[in-house]
């Protein structure tokens, strides 16, 4: 057995191998890297050109326009509206509610295990 | 000395933790002592992982030379206090004595400015105890003594923070929790000595005869260990938990809480293992319970704010992988065939799944620490462009973030893909909702690094700087490991994870000596 096939990961459909994968992942750097020397020259940094463009107009304070965690995802969100507000119920963050999904997960268990299911 | 090991296990973390309070207004002696112990305790570990893997399970009596002595009477079973340590046992009490001392390492700093040093020191050698006592004991009294220890510990860690109302709160919730399944787990074992006059695990397995009585102590052990191992629908006191808690116990309280996992598997595999019938429905509710909880653990997460509460609903969903690889594996158990093909893997990617996600999850909760360190703030809308200013937090994040979410070659991945083909041949739902979940949590994790770490910086943060040196090695000391363990996943399945698996398989083994006359 080659030192390569000593680290390939064996499951019951496939294998992983992460020297293979590292190496394809430097093949496509380099493909990347290739791609890229051959971009637009005329990018300087550290200059007007890089500032951001809001119709012509200066930019006041970045600060103010970044795009904030509770806005990331809004639409996911929104979308599964319905979702939510069941998830949001079931955490109430009351002490007595964790006992009682205790409870109730014990006896399905025990139903199940008892009852024979 | 080799012999005494499993004692040494517990006895050297003990006489630290009774030792730390002597070191009030010693400066940062709690912290150093603490550092020593951990380390001390983690060179025995490693001793005690060679000894168990070259030699076989190790069996300590406390009180006698051998586990087979008789009392006077000539009453035959095992009823002094004994240690079995088998490779699961060794595994679990590896990863225990690991992060603990990373933890103590991390807290160098980061708890630096707290009072009461020496019982945050003593509080967390506590902790270490009683999970290495849980993970190595043999007796199922012992093993609620230690859970108690463990949950108190715990609590008191949680709320250690007691100027923040959040922390008190959080540390009643998780000592109510822990009361509640600590006292479940002494009736359940109350019902099994009441029949079988024995506490003794090994010995108990010998003798269970599924009937009712035990059918329902089995449920009742299950509930308990779920809700203890943050299982879905009893997770509700993990984020609180999670979140109050300082960062540098949060490696061990993690893996405390896989304790408890571990002692579900324990007792679903070598406690019950001996009754195959039923082993299969319960192997079924295992399986769902891990599916429900990886996607409801995400959703939640995604939707969060607070960065550490966010990261610890990813702790929720994380468990639910471990529980569907070791549910699938014990779902099969009655069909060797089925066994061979995917099972064993199945179990493999989830105990697995275990060490990857306590070494990622700590990185990344400490990453949440160092985020609180400098800017004072857990909510991510008020943070943004710390990555310039915290370098090598950033990458230590984007590594845990990478491993977490299950991209190759990060250690996330190599368990996740072992979790993925197997629960696929049980049935290729639960493979579906295995990989929704690890894009959810990718996604999750974008969230965290645009807004913390990318963006405009934020005029507040001018002046802050990367975290002490302390906690930058213990961060990449984790990043470290996630790549090791993504790169040569084969050594640690072979050299750690498939004994494991195979302890918790081969029941005859565990009871060589358990099945006495």
């Amino acid at each position: 057995m080659t030192w390569i096939e000593s680290l390939t990961l064996n499951s019951p459909s496939g294998f992983w191998n992460p020297i293979v994968w590292l190496a394809f992942l430097v093949v496509f750097a380099v493909i990347g890297y290739l791609i890229y020397s051959r971009g637009n020259r005329s990018y300087k940094p550290n200059t007007d050109q890089v500032k951001p463009f809001l119709s012509g107009n200066e930019v006041e304070d970045v600060e103010e326009i970044r795009v904030r965690a509770g806005d990331i995802y809004w639409g996911f969100i929104e979308a599964l509206k319905g979702y939510y507000s069941v998830l949001m119920r079931m955490h109430t963050g009351d002490v007595r509610d964790y006992i009682l999904w205790y409870l109730g997960l014990g006896a399905v268990i025990l139903f199940v295990l008892v009852g024979g299911v | 000395m080799i012999e005494h090991l499993p004692a040494l296990m517990i006895a050297v973390p003990l006489f630290g933790a009774f030792i730390a309070p002597l070191l009030k207004k010693k400066g940062s002696a709690p912290a150093v002592w603490a550092i020593i112990i951990t380390t001390v305790t983690l060179g025995i570990g490693l001793l005690l992982v060679k000894e168990v893997l070259a030699q076989g399970m190790m069996v300590y009596v406390f009180g006698a030379d051998r586990p087979t002595l008789v009392l006077p009477s000539g009453y035959r079973v095992p009823v002094r206090i004994i240690f079995e340590v088998d490779a699961i046992g060794a595994f679990m009490a590896l990863s225990a004595t690991l992060m603990s001392f990373i933890g103590a390492l991390y807290s160098y700093s980061h708890v630096r400015n707290e009072t009461g040093l020496e019982k945050y020191y003593a509080l967390l050698l506590l902790l270490e105890v009683g999970i290495l006592g849980m993970v190595l004991t043999g007796d199922l009294f012992n093993l609620f003594v230690f859970l108690e220890i463990a949950g108190i510990a715990g609590s008191a860690l949680v709320g250690f923070r007691n100027y923040r109302g959040e922390a008190s709160e959080a540390g009643i919730k998780y000592l109510i929790v822990s009361a509640v399944a600590s006292l479940m787990v002494l009736f359940s074992i109350g019902l099994l000595y009441g029949q079988y006059g024995n506490l003794n695990m090994a010995y108990l397995s010998t003798q269970i005869s599924f009937n009712t009585v035990d059918m329902i102590a089995l449920g009742i052990l299950f509930a308990s260990f779920a809700m203890k191992c943050g299982s879905v629908p009893t997770h509700h006191w993990v984020p609180d938990a999670y979140t109050e808690v300082p960062s540098g116990i949060n490696p061990t309280l993690l893996v405390a809480t896989y304790a408890s996992l571990y002692a579900l598997f324990r007792v679903s595999f070598s406690l019950f293992g001996k009754v195959t019938m039923n082993m299969s429905s319960l192997g079924w509710i295992m399986s769902i319970l891990g599916v429900l909880t990886m996607f409801i653990g995400v959703t939640m997460a995604l939707v969060q704010k607070d960065v550490k509460r966010l990261m610890s609903y990813h702790a929720i969903s994380q468990t639910g992988y471990m529980l569907l690889g070791v549910g699938v594996g014990l779902a099969v158990l009655n069909d060797p065939a089925k066994l061979a093909a995917f099972g064993r893997d199945a179990m493999a990617g989830g105990i697995f799944h275990i060490i990857n996600h306590i070494i990622y999850k700590s990185l990344l909760l400490m990453t949440a620490g160092a985020l609180f360190y400098v800017t004072g703030t857990r909510n991510l809308n008020e943070m943004g462009g710390l990555a310039r200013k915290m370098p090598y937090t950033t990458i230590a994040f984007i590594v845990g973030a990478a491993a977490i979410s299950g991209i190759p070659p990060f250690n996330g991945f190599a368990s996740k893909f072992l979790i993925y083909e197997t629960s696929y041949q049980l049935s290729p739902i639960f493979a579906v909702f295995a990989m929704v979940t690890s894009v959810l949590t990718l996604a999750s994790f974008v969230k965290v690094f645009a807004s913390a770490f990318l963006g405009p910086p934020v005029k507040k943060y001018e002046e802050v700087r990367e975290v002490p040196r302390s906690m930058v090695v213990a961060m990449l000391i984790l990043a470290a490991l996630c790549i090791l363990f993504g790169l040569f996943p084969n050594v640690v399945l072979d050299k750690l994870v498939y004994p494991a698996v195979d302890a918790l398989l081969k029941l005859s083994s565990y009871q060589t000596w358990g099945g006495l006359p």
